[in-house]
């Protein structure tokens, strides 16, 4: 395969893709949330069932690519055990890593899988399908809040 | 409008190379591919190290040398305001614009210039048909006629019309090999339909629209006729006393000119009634702080200083377009369709949407569970450049059951050795997520 593909569609990338973790309803759920992309009509809902004040568990169901679907499913195995303020600030640094100009410096060891989502920054048409199961994610932990 | 439309060329003999994509062919008839490519500078590129395969011509097209050149000409040598100064540039200008418009005129086999009114695009051409026209003409109760194959372009501004009105929108509907369903046609035009509006190409299926006979069927009750030629333009003349319809609407970018200039034509006894939709400048006879009176059309229509370059290139484009030969073109785009669903049908998983014969040079398809985003990321490593997404016919799409499709779209520079390139591009796609 091609370097330049490489940087998009790494290993981890493909195989979440191709066998994405948490594809299913949460049931029940506290909270949920539909993110939608315009420009391709993919969507994707994200599911997420807080106890005591953290994630217990993340799930996703929707259509999309491969870039949409592996960072859904990365995302869902990163959740378990973080507060909402952690989950947050975990999607604020993969829109960092995303749309900052400069190189991400990103920790491998501590972000793990995501780290491969780094390569989609070169390709600035993909980038929204990146970050559209975080943003549903955000939108789901904000439904929580709400009384 | 595949006039002299050449179906035996479907049924061509292939002969392959290697299975799937080693398509050759000879071209069945007198053209040299290399004559037209040399006119698009741009087609020498490089993307990625290899060749632009440039199939992404249904969202704009390339432009000629001749079209650069005019707006470059008229830039560098005679760039001035239109229709208020007394010296040489302007009275330059202005003959150059006219001229633009009388071009749009003749080539499109009408005789009052005052008919065609220069616009952004089609979408501006439409919106303006909705708020002047529409705002007139429709009532509480009323029907507007749209198609299941529409552009939102053409869906959109009706809706916020038959909103305004107290309106209501109906649809067509499609067959499922993408033709439009004449048979449920005359039960849809009933006494409380004012206007039909339909595309003269789809973008996302290729269908060519029998448009004349629609037309002609809602003349027969009276009912106004819009006609989206944007996809239509590019591949051959039009000539708008065949289509027969009321308003005509196309870009100047699909069909080889510049983009923010397009062209709404309105058959002159409608034009003449109508409102003008925005005000100010240069379509005024005479104006007081309490009333002002506006000149008549095409003026009426075109408030401000206009897109004078952009008019200019559409003209060198409409020039340049019209001097081709297009019965060796349609043959070429229609053997290029032929190629396409050839070597693309052979991929497995691969579904190609609307298979109607004689269809314009577009080839929208799905390919299993690989999404349209990663085929067209894939085809790009490749050079190939398409349209990947749902085309801005959410409707349509909705209709065939798939969220986004991969289109390929060609123009008649294109050529049979890009179709195979575009294959074996497919073919990496399908090896890569398969």
């Amino acid at each position: 395969m091609d370097e330049y593909l490489e940087q998009l569609y790494q290993e981890i990338i493909l195989d979440h893709s191709k066998r994405p973790r948490h594809e299913r309803e949460l049931d029940p759920c506290t909270g949920r949330a539909e993110g939608y992309n315009p420009l391709c009509g993919d969507k994707v809902t994200v599911f997420v069932r807080e106890e005591e004040g953290k994630i217990a568990e993340a799930s996703f169901l929707g259509e999309g690519c491969a870039i949409s679907r592996a960072s859904a499913s990365i995302m869902t195995t990163l959740l378990a055990g973080l507060t909402a303020e952690q989950a947050h600030a975990k999607a604020r640094e993969i829109y960092e890593m995303l749309t900052k100009a400069e190189e991400p410096r990103i920790d491998l060891a501590e972000n793990g899988e995501i780290a491969a989502l780094a390569g989609v920054r070169k390709f600035p048409a993909r980038i929204k399908c990146a970050t559209l199961a975080w943003h549903a994610l955000e939108d789901a932990l904000h439904g929580t809040e709400a009384p | 409008m595949p006039a002299e439309s050449l179906g035996p060329l479907h049924s061509l003999p292939i002969r392959r190379k290697r299975a799937a994509t080693g398509l050759r062919r000879t071209y069945p008839y007198k053209l040299n591919a290399a004559d037209i490519r040399r006119d698009f500078p741009i087609l020498d590129r490089r993307v990625h190290g290899k060749p632009l395969v440039y199939l992404d011509n249904g969202a704009t097209s390339q432009k000629p040398r001749v079209v650069i050149d005019a707006i470059r000409n008229f830039l560098e040598n005679g760039c001035a305001n239109i229709h208020r100064g007394v010296h040489l540039l302007s009275a330059e200008a202005t003959q150059a614009y006219d001229r633009a418009r009388a071009t749009v005129c003749q080539t499109m086999g009408a005789s009052r210039p005052e008919e065609f009114i220069f616009v952004r695009g089609t979408t501006e051409a439409i919106n303006l048909v909705a708020r002047s026209w529409g705002d007139l003409h429709i009532q509480a109760g009323d029907e507007i006629l749209l198609t299941e194959m529409e552009h939102h372009a053409n869906i959109v501004p009706w809706q916020f019309l038959a909103r305004r009105a107290g309106a209501k929108i109906r649809v067509l509907p499609i067959t499922p090999d993408g033709a439009l369903d004449l048979d449920a046609l005359p039960a849809l035009l009933t006494d409380k339909t004012r206007l039909l509006a339909c595309t003269h190409v789809s973008n996302v299926l290729g269908t060519v629209n029998p448009v004349s006979e629609i037309c002609r069927m809602a003349r027969e009750r009276g009912i106004v006729t819009l006609v989206d030629g944007a996809q239509a333009v590019p591949h051959g003349p039009v000539d708008l006393g065949a289509v027969g319809c009321d308003f005509y609407v196309f870009s100047g970018h699909k069909m080889f000119g510049p983009d923010g200039i397009g062209v709404l034509y309105g058959r002159g006894k409608l034009l003449d009634r109508l409102p003008p939709w925005q005000v100010g400048g240069d379509m005024v006879e005479r104006v007081s702080f309490e009333e002002s009176t506006f000149r008549p059309p095409p003026d009426r229509f075109e408030a401000g200083t206009p897109n004078i370059s952009g008019a200019i290139g559409l003209g060198a484009a409409f020039t340049y377009h019209a001097g081709l030969d297009w019965a060796v073109l349609r043959a070429h785009e229609d053997a290029l369709v032929a190629a396409a669903h050839e070597a693309l049908q052979s991929i497995p998983g691969l579904r190609i949407q609307g298979t109607v014969p004689g269809k314009a040079p577009v080839v929208s398809f799905t390919m299993g569970g690989i999404h349209p985003h990663d085929i067209g990321t894939i085809l790009d490593s490749e050079g190939v450049a398409i349209r990947a997404g749902n085309h801005c016919a959410q409707p349509l799409l909705a209709r065939l059951g798939i969220p986004s499709s991969a289109r390929a779209s060609f123009a008649c520079y294109n050529t049979f050795e890009e179709v195979e390139t575009l294959a074996k591009a497919v073919w990496k796609a399908h090896r890569y997520f398969g």
